[in-house]
């Protein structure tokens, strides 16, 4: 709901002087993490703190015969060694699923396997020793007998007759099944002058944060409280779950985030390994610290982008899209994740499959399995790199099938710019979208004529470039549709504290929390916009249950639409108190008072009238010169949810230039462009960071990253010389632009940002792949596109 | 990912270390840049009994030139090898192979004596040893020898050195006048090991390839001299030979399957480096198209 | 269990005396030992970059090397390049340019990005880049990174002119 502006308020909270709004500054505190004084979990020390290693399955399907620890904690150094079924006294298994996900179905999951053994890498004895170098000596000496079991390893045979079911109580393999079908597709593709149809295959990613997860739960018993250190995305969240399967109450719990090595999404999820490590320190009345190795985090890391969509797209020869339709499936892990659940991702791909274009004939069905694989969930950009890359990959396709070129086909099929408020196909609300505006703003940095031109010129010497254009729209600033409605306790609202210290500087608290995208600073410039005082006058404490209010945290692209507002309406209030205060010293009216640089000052003229600092000296200190009655309050709280929209939708376009070498089959990335419509932008140049950071774990996917796993559901490559990650070598310049939408849900008008480049990079690489090989009448509808995978297509091998 | 345990022991001398050899033999390993042996034992894919650290004997640093030979000592450094005048003017070769190998901070510690006596096939020095025809000198308690690189690589991570022998030196021809070298390789990422790779040193007296010695690396379980040269020695080289000669290299070649390539793949990459390795060192770019 | 061997060593400019299990590696003595937690663990198998330190000048990778093989050596790390001042320029540009999200792969980008300045005055973005390829970054897409060292070898060669 927008509030209008008051009469005190003679410009907008955005055109203030000195506003920060909009305004690229560089970020607070970046010095402590440049001289490797960050603080991030793997740093810990406590008193008395000792380590766990996880003695894990090297089976993706075995039962438990038996587990003899008597030698292992013999070995030096050794505290514990404990199985599951110890461990279970003390927490309570979790299932993963929510409500509104009709018909989601998942087995309870253990902290440590009892039993059955579902991946390998799953967790089935707990080491706890002085060092981490002698916890791995005792797991070696740990003997655990497995009876194997038939492993599910192949997700397009998951629920046939033959196949074994992993959890004999759920029935089937079915983890969650969606329908939908809107419009009349049928009538549609009968109309239709061209019908194409693909099967696109997706690799099977995870997230490779280069700090990996690491927990320290301390466990105080004198005080009945837990302490977690963890590098989690969503604190609140973390503190209720523990609470919940410790038995707990939550204000038993602590959760503590200071700097955290990356995450996207990764270390947003509850892990068994770090639920084991709390329990573990309730156990033994210790801090334990837990920190994933590579090996395994690559085994244990949600997995995420496993999916074959088949899809189809039905076209008129004058370049009108009549129908969209996609039959996509998806392989998760033998758990639904929890509380997240791993049904969101499929549900993102239904959602959003054809959201940039007018037709609203779509129909799909999405069905998520069960597989003796790692666990599944929210990754950078949930489905929406899916639902992308099969959109515009048909749109490609629908293009070339009727001649016409791929910037005509979408400026004929995309939503008009002035047609909103509407809704997409799936049925989500569009409050204001610039696909257009976007577009043209695309082909003019890119200058598309003169690359095309180029490219014609290339390909008479055999050199062959190719031009790939992705729309794509993306999910920010959920509101309580997105899990709270299912049942989770995920908070979908924020809250910011505002207060001025004695010396009149600014002390802010907020429940969104900082992975490195610029919370802190974003934060800082609101709050200084705001009020009126200098960045470096505001200090913003996050990730800290004890100490921040209630809060969602950042994910989802919400720290700066929905952290921003509460920020923002927060400050406001702190600002009306000053001036009210000062109003009463000076025996002046607010309504001709403003703050500026730290001064309150007239409103007209800007003459300094009292400094912020003096003010608090007497507010604190010296009250009884106040006049009477007058009680100042120099803090003020606000909290913020979205209630119009269940979703802030922004939209976006890429563009990729490459060339592929028709001898070699390998892609040169030669540039990349993405106009992005998020909103009011709070710091031009952190978006735009956000933004390249996004589009090369896309280009990551395009033409690297896969999990390779065998038939017996071993992970193949779970290390950094075989998972291959984009490295800086390979990468090409991104050019940004932006057009801006802002949202008029919120005051500060900001939509998120976050994921956007991942949305659609791989789609614009696979497009420009496939226009680049057009001469050789070829389609690649797989990522990753490796140089086999293009000498193979091409028949040169 | 923590090494297991394992006793550690400082070799002073060439003396000390072969000493130390001879009692443990294949319980120990040898530790000189530790850049192959350190991750795979903190992955603990081996666990050996003893270390013995011969990072410090001095007399396996070093590169020399006497006569027609340059003797590169076991411990110098990639780094070293890099920046060595000396292999800048008399092999060639080897200093555009290094730039190859990992990155620079690899490239500080590893040591030609480490990677050759790892022999991994995917690696860029073995094949140059094979391209430029050295002799590894090859030290025990009982004695020293000299081995032919090509009698040197005997199949993945396997040589022909004995558990009781350390690897000193190699010694290498100087390049001839006339003559030209060839390096590349495939490889998804900067520095990451090779899909297929050649290095490849040739005499070339007008226009004609005197001599070729064309050394594949990972086409197969050890670097692999091309018998396929012959063909096209002492001749003019025309599109037609080269592509029969193409033909030839894949019958001649059995490259593995693995997770980076198939063996049909690594196949189609040594061709495609053939004839861009002919093209280059005779200075005709046509013959890069010259279709098999 | 082997026993500890005694080293000495320099870091930062400290003297360094220490009795080391043999197989504790240089990074974790560093972390651990001498709690200097700004050279990060990645991976442990010399593929990250992100545990880079110097040692005798030469930038290594410190899960690749032994503690006991820095005996006799001087190491540096993220912290004595800072407090000493040779990166500061970098740091700057690093700041200004956000060259940096989480912060993670920082001192190993800082570690190697003088080693090229101290090499090259001259980069191109593609030896930047090059240079930099053994080090990874998941959150700035490597850009912003590429940027902020070739205006610090712009600057440098400029106060030199």
């Amino acid at each position: 709901m927008t509030t209008p502006s008051s009469k005190s308020e003679p410009l907008s909270i955005l055109d203030r002087p000195n506003s920060y709004i909009g305004k690229t500054v560089p970020r607070p505190n970046l010095d402590r993490l440049m001289q490797g004084r960050g603080q991030y979990v793997s740093d810990i020390e406590l008193a008395r703190m000792v380590h766990v290693v996880y003695v894990r399955s090297p089976h993706a399907h075995a039962r438990i015969a038996s587990i003899d620890v008597t030698t292992a904690k013999q070995m030096p150094g050794v505290i514990a060694v404990v199985t599951g079924r110890e461990l279970a006294k003390l927490i309570t298994p979790w299932v993963g699923v929510l409500s509104h996900l009709k018909g989601l179905k998942s087995a309870p999951q253990h902290a440590i396997a009892i039993d059955q053994v579902c991946w390998q890498g799953e967790a089935v004895v707990a080491v706890v020793a002085s060092n981490r170098a002698l916890a791995e000596d005792a797991a070696e000496a740990v003997t655990v007998e497995y009876e194997e079991l038939e492993a599910v390893t192949d997700m397009e045979t998951a629920l046939d007759p033959g196949t074994p079911v992993i959890h004999a109580s759920l029935g089937d393999n079915l983890a969650f099944e969606r329908v939908h079908d809107s419009g009349a597709v049928d009538q549609a593709f009968a109309d239709a002058d061209e019908v194409v149809e693909a099967d696109f295959v997706f690799g099977r990613h995870t997230g490779v944060t280069l700090e990996p997860r690491a927990v320290v739960a301390d466990w105080n018993p004198a005080e009945a409280r837990l302490t977690i250190y963890q590098g989690t995305q969503a604190p609140h969240m973390v503190q209720n779950i523990a609470a919940l399967h410790l038995g707990l109450d939550e204000r038993q719990v602590r959760v503590v985030c200071k700097d955290v090595g990356g995450s996207f999404g990764i270390k947003v999820h509850i892990y068994a390994d770090e639920m084991a490590t709390y329990a573990l320190s309730k156990l033994l009345n210790r801090p334990i610290k837990f920190v994933a190795d590579r090996v395994e985090s690559f085994n244990t890391d949600i997995h995420a982008r496993d999916h074959r969509c088949r899809g189809r797209i039905g076209v008129r020869r004058d370049g009108a899209i009549l129908a969209f339709e996609i039959d996509d499936l998806t392989g998760i892990g033998p758990y639904s994740m929890y509380p997240r659940t791993s049904a969101i991702e499929a549900n993102q791909v239904v959602n959003l499959v054809g959201g940039p274009y007018v037709t609203k004939n779509y129909r799909a069905r999405a069905r998520v399995v069960f597989q003796n694989k790692n666990v599944t969930c929210q990754y950078r950009a949930v489905g929406h790199p899916i639902a992308c890359s099969v959109t515009e990959g048909l749109v490609d396709l629908a293009a070339m099938k009727i001649g016409m070129d791929p910037v005509e086909i979408r400026r004929r099929n995309l939503i008009a710019d002035d047609a909103y408020p509407c809704s997409s196909p799936a049925g989500l609300r569009f409050e204001k979208l610039s696909h257009h505006a976007s577009l043209t703003k695309l082909m003019q940095m890119m200058n598309y004529d003169r690359l095309r031109d180029e490219q014609a010129e290339l390909r008479k010497k055999n050199i062959h470039r190719g031009i790939g254009i992705a729309s794509f729209i993306e999910v920010t600033n959920p509101s309580a549709a997105f899990y709270g409605v299912g049942g989770a306790k995920i908070s979908s609202q924020d809250g910011v504290s505002v207060r001025l210290d004695a010396q009149g500087s600014v002390i802010c608290q907020t429940s969104i929390t900082e992975q490195g995208q610029g919370s802190e600073s974003l934060t800082a410039q609101i709050v200084g916009s705001v009020l009126g005082v200098s960045m470096d006058r505001v200090r913003v404490i996050l990730g800290d249950t004890d100490n921040t209010p209630y809060g969602g945290g950042t994910w989802a692209s919400r720290g700066a639409g929905i952290g921003g507002e509460a920020a923002l309406q927060a400050t406001k209030v702190l600002r009306k108190n000053i001036l009210e205060v000062a109003a009463a010293i000076l025996q002046a009216n607010p309504a001709e008072l403003d703050i500026a640089d730290g001064v309150v000052v007239n409103a007209s003229d800007g003459a300094a009238r009292i400094e912020l600092r003096e003010l608090a000296r007497i507010v604190y200190f010296r009250p009884d010169t106040l006049p009477p009655g007058v009680q100042p309050e120099l803090m003020a709280t606000r909290h913020y949810v979205p209630r119009t929209y269940p979703f802030a939708f922004t939209n976006g376009v890429q563009a990729a230039w490459l060339e592929v070498d028709t001898d070699t089959g390998f892609i040169k990335l030669l540039k990349h462009w993405v106009v992005e419509d998020c909103g009011t932008i709070i710091n031009p140049q952190l978006v735009d960071e956000q933004i390249r950071g996004g589009v090369v774990q896309g280009l990551g996917a395009a033409l690297f990253e896969k999990c390779i796993y065998d038939e017996r559901g071993q992970l193949t490559n779970a290390n950094m010389a075989d998972y291959l990650v984009p490295m800086s070598g390979e990468m090409p310049d991104i050019d940004i632009g932006h057009v801006v939408s802002p949202t008029s849900e919120s005051e500060l008008g900001a939509k998120g940002a976050g994921e956007a480049g991942t949305a659609g990079a791989a789609a614009a690489v696979s497009n420009a792949v496939n226009d680049a090989l057009r001469p050789f009448n070829v389609t690649i509808t797989e990522i990753p596109l490796t140089p086999q995978i293009v000498l193979t297509t091409l028949g040169r091998i | 990912m923590k090494a297991a345990d394992f006793a550690y022991a400082r070799a002073a001398s060439v003396e000390d270390a072969v000493a130390l050899l001879a009692t443990y033999g294949d319980r120990a390993k040898l530790l000189s840049g530790g850049q192959s042996l350190l991750p795979a034992m903190n992955l603990r894919l081996i666990s050996p009994e003893l270390i013995i650290d011969i990072g410090g004997i001095a007399e396996l640093r070093g590169i020399a030139v006497t006569g027609n030979t340059v003797r590169i000592g076991a411990l110098t450094r990639h780094v070293d090898v890099q920046r060595s005048p000396e292999i800048a003017a008399h092999t060639p070769l080897l200093k555009e192979a290094i730039t190859h190998v990992a990155h620079p901070a690899i490239r500080n510690r590893g040591t030609i004596g480490g990677s050759l006596a790892h022999a991994d096939p995917a690696s860029e020095l073995p094949a140059c040893m094979l391209a430029l025809d050295a002799d590894l000198v090859v030290q025990s308690k009982s004695g020293r020898r000299r081995i032919a690189a090509g009698d040197f690589f005997q199949g993945i991570f396997q040589t022909a050195l004995s558990p009781d022998e350390l690897l000193t030196a190699v010694e290498l021809p100087i390049s001839a006048k006339n003559s030209a070298y060839f390096f590349y390789e495939f490889a998804r990422r900067h520095g990451d090991y090779a899909m297929a790779g050649l290095a490849a040193q040739a005499v070339i007296e007008g226009g004609i390839l005197a001599d070729l010695r064309l050394a594949y690396f990972a086409v197969g379980d050890r670097p692999v001299l091309a018998g396929t040269a012959n063909k096209l020695t002492a001749k003019t080289i025309t599109p037609a030979l080269l592509s029969e000669a193409s033909r030839a290299l894949g019958d001649e070649l059995d490259p593995q399957d693995d997770q980076q390539a198939s063996g049909v793949m690594r196949r189609h990459l040594a061709q495609v480096l053939l004839r861009r390795c002919v093209a280059a060192l005779l200075s005709r770019p046509e013959l890069v198209g010259a279709t098999a | 269990m082997t026993a500890t061997v005694p080293i000495s060593l320099e870091v930062n400019g400290e003297r360094i005396e220490a009795n080391v299990p043999p197989r504790l590696n240089l990074a974790d003595f560093i972390r651990e030992h001498l709690q200097l937690t700004g050279t990060h663990v990645g991976c442990e198998h010399g593929v990250c970059g992100a545990c880079t330190v110097r040692v005798n000048g030469d930038i290594v990778r410190s899960c690749l090397m032994l503690a006991v093989q820095a005996h006799g050596g001087s190491v540096q790390t993220i912290e004595g390049l800072s407090d000493s001042g040779e990166v500061a320029d970098l740091q700057g540009a690093f700041r200004e340019r956000n060259a940096l999200q989480c912060g993670y792969c920082t001192p190993g980008m800082l570690m190697v990005a003088q080693d090229l300045l101290k090499l090259e005055a001259d980069p191109s973005r593609d030896e930047i880049r090059e240079h930099l390829s053994g080090n990874y970054c998941r959150c700035t897409g490597y850009q912003a990174i590429i940027d902020a060292v070739e205006t610090t070898a712009r600057q440098r060669r400029n106060r030199s002119a």
